[in-house]
């Protein structure tokens, strides 16, 4: 099994029609991504790839009734719209790669879904890949990622490339690996995550990627301590020398008022007695030795 | 994109909350008008973005005419923690009996709005949060919810319970669909007023403003995006010229520069630059999928950079191809007169070709990033 995902995962893609939408649609079909639909208001009846495109989501599920997933590549101004015909039309998993989404917007679409039960992957993240099953509903190069039983949850890209690659250099390849996304405002956080794959039996080991900003580090740290995770868990933290009121590129990654710093969280993971690898190179070897634990 | 004061309290008398009589000024000269305006003793103040403004000298009490004009002299000269301020905000002596807080921002981990109430203001709320943690009223708002009259009524009566007499609660409660609709109609992150002073005449008013505008957001909000444009704040010029490009810049204070893809990639480069002893110079994120334009663009704007000895380039190739990478940093080169080292990691997509093309203009290029910033940071100490 996988997270999330599994071997009924049907996709649709909205903004299926732009550069980004059309490029990623080829590549996640190519890998094994069963992309069934897409939609862009006003092209319906169009194909991409030989995928139908749709005017509406509510189109597009009334003649494919399988969808059960759907990846946004709508641009920030529009995408929250996006994301609320898909959570409305009864879509239970939508990613969000759109990055740029006004906070105020991000806060009220994402309680807004979980209010309905459909999970966010994002905003601002590079999807999720299963590469055992083959389903990527994402933007991530493929090709860094094996089957294997490493479960990664990550704030950022291309350094869960880097960290992913590295793993499978070492052997260590992976269940299933989540980008949740570098915005303060997060549709999942680390904690739910961390639970998802601590029951899923494909799972024997999880990487935390991390980084300045917010505290959902501190928050797996101490759901560490309080409930357990029978998982080993080892972590990276991005920005230890990030200077304090900056944005560091993520919407998310920024220490303000006196919190969210690489020490603090660090610190916190290590309480719980969560490894805490130094460089991204360390990962792998950290995993290895907590497995054969 | 933060406001300043004076642009913050226009804010807050355009939603009604209450704010002291003041004049805006630009030159020393301005100072007559705006003591006859406000009155004496008065109150200087710097407009700058620095925090602890205060204790940094950038607030002073004139008693007279003369004191104020020597007085915004001795600051625009001396500068407050290195920045010199161009605007200064002359305003009435209040007469103060307490010090409060009162903010709403966004508490990310619960996705919620939060106002935060304190009968302790005048100092940080961090420093609030760490000393008196108990003084602090916090109410909860869910966005699908929005602000309601009992949001009001918990901050008010978490005050009274605090110690603070009713009538001023209430007051201070008044003020929160105020600071909510300010918040939601100009898409800010922070909307703070510390201290909120209660005046010995009964009344509350705000003494300082910190707004805080989502950069998400700013397409909504042309006018500030132009105020931005004209003065960029607590952005360096290059930062600037970055932003156009649509990179995430930083400069910091050390001689490494950092490009990567990637925000959490460029951030572990720094962490690296450091973990060898180096000192990073910048945060370079060139993004997804950036062709040679963006890469050349990038590396001129760090090369632009006096304090930068050697800059580490590290790129992990997955949509971004190196060959453009390496064709961007070529045309670089060409374009700039520059004998700084660059050292390129770059691994993914057409690797060899990159390759081949840094390798024939005599720049080292390494597959393993330790080893590549390990030799940049050599390099910036004139090693290597």
């Amino acid at each position: 099994m996988a997270i999330l995902v599994d071997e009924r995962t049907r996709v649709l893609v909205q903004g299926i029609t732009g550069r980004e939408g059309r490029f990623h649609t080829e590549r996640m079909l190519r890998y094994g991504t069963r992309i069934v639909a897409g939609v862009t208001p006003g092209k319906g009846g169009e194909n991409v790839h030989g995928v139908p495109v749709y005017d509406t989501v509510e189109e597009a599920l009334k003649n494919h009734p399988e969808i059960n997933a759907s990846i946004i590549f709508v641009p920030a101004r529009f995408a929250t719209d996006a994301i609320f015909e898909a959570v409305d039309a009864g879509i239970k998993l939508v990613v969000v790669i759109t990055e740029g989404i006004p906070l105020h917007e991000e806060l009220k679409v994402v309680s807004y879904a979980r209010s309905r039960g459909t999970v966010i992957v994002g905003p601002n993240c590079p999807g999720l890949i299963a590469p055992r099953l083959r389903v990527k509903i994402g933007i991530m190069p493929e090709h860094y990622f094996a089957p294997g039983n490493v479960g990664i949850v990550s704030r950022s890209g291309t350094l869960t490339y880097e960290i992913a690659a590295e793993l499978t250099r070492h052997g260590l390849g992976q269940s299933t690996v989540i980008g949740i996304g570098g915005d303060p405002i997060t549709g999942l956080d680390f904690v739910e995550v961390v639970k998802m794959f601590e029951k899923d039996p494909e799972t024997h080991a999880i990487v935390v990627i991390g980084e300045i900003g917010g505290d959902a580090e501190e928050r797996l740290a101490s759901y560490v301590e309080n409930h357990g995770v029978s998982k080993p868990i080892v972590a990276f933290i991005a920005g230890r020398t990030a200077p304090p009121g900056k944005r560091m590129g993520h919407a998310g990654a920024i220490i303000s008022m006196g919190r969210g710093d690489a020490a603090s969280k660090i610190r916190a993971l290590q309480r719980a007695g969560i490894e805490v690898a130094k460089l991204p190179h360390e990962v792998p070897k950290l995993v290895e030795r907590a497995l054969r634990r | 994109m933060k406001l300043y004061e004076y642009e913050g309290k226009d804010l807050f008398e355009k939603y009604g909350v209450p704010v002291p009589r003041r004049v805006l000024i630009e030159s020393v000269e301005d100072v007559d008008r705006a003591i006859e305006i406000v009155g004496l003793p008065a109150v200087v103040k710097a407009q700058v973005l620095v925090g602890g403004r205060g204790r940094a000298g950038g607030i002073k009490v004139a008693k007279s005419v003369d004191e104020a004009k020597h007085v915004v002299e001795e600051i625009r000269s001396r500068g407050v923690r290195g920045v010199r301020p161009r605007k200064f905000l002359l305003e009435e002596f209040v007469d103060i009996e307490r010090e409060l807080y009162l903010s709403i921002t966004v508490d990310r981990s619960a996705r919620k709005y939060i106002v935060l109430a304190s009968s302790e203001g005048g100092i940080e709320i961090e420093e609030i949060a760490r000393e008196r943690p108990e003084t602090i009223v916090k109410v909860f708002i869910d966005p699908l919810e929005g602000l309601q009259p009992h949001h009001v009524r918990y901050v008010e009566r978490g005050l009274v319970s605090r110690g603070i007499d009713g009538s001023t609660a209430r007051m201070v409660a008044e003020l929160v669909p105020k600071l909510f609709r300010l918040m939601m109609d100009l898409d800010a992150e922070l909307v703070e007023i510390n201290p909120l002073a209660k005046t010995r005449d009964g009344r509350v008013l705000a003494l300082d403003s910190k707004i805080i505008i989502d950069d998400n957001a700013l397409y909504r909000h042309p006018d500030l995006a132009k105020v931005l444009e004209e003065d960029p704040r607590d952005f360096t010029p290059l930062e600037i010229v970055a932003r156009r490009y649509g990179f995430s810049f930083v400069e910091l204070d050390g001689d490494v520069a950092v490009i990567a893809n990637g925000a959490g990639l460029t951030m572990a480069t720094m962490d690296m630059v450091a973990e060898f002893g180096g000192k990073p110079a910048c945060f370079l994120d060139i993004g997804g999928g950036a062709n040679r334009d963006r890469v050349r663009e990038a590396l001129k704007i760090v090369l632009t950079l006096p304090r930068v000895k050697t800059v580490i380039v590290n790129i992990f190739g997955g949509i971004t191809r190196c060959d453009e990478v390496a064709r961007g940093v070529v045309e670089a080169l060409q374009s700039v007169s520059s004998t700084k080292p660059i050292v390129v990691r770059m691994v993914g997509t057409n690797e060899e070709e990159g390759r081949r093309i840094l390798e024939s203009v005599g720049i080292q290029v390494f597959s393993d990033d330790l080893e590549a910033v390990k030799k940049a940071v050599e390099l910036a100490r004139g090693g290597g």
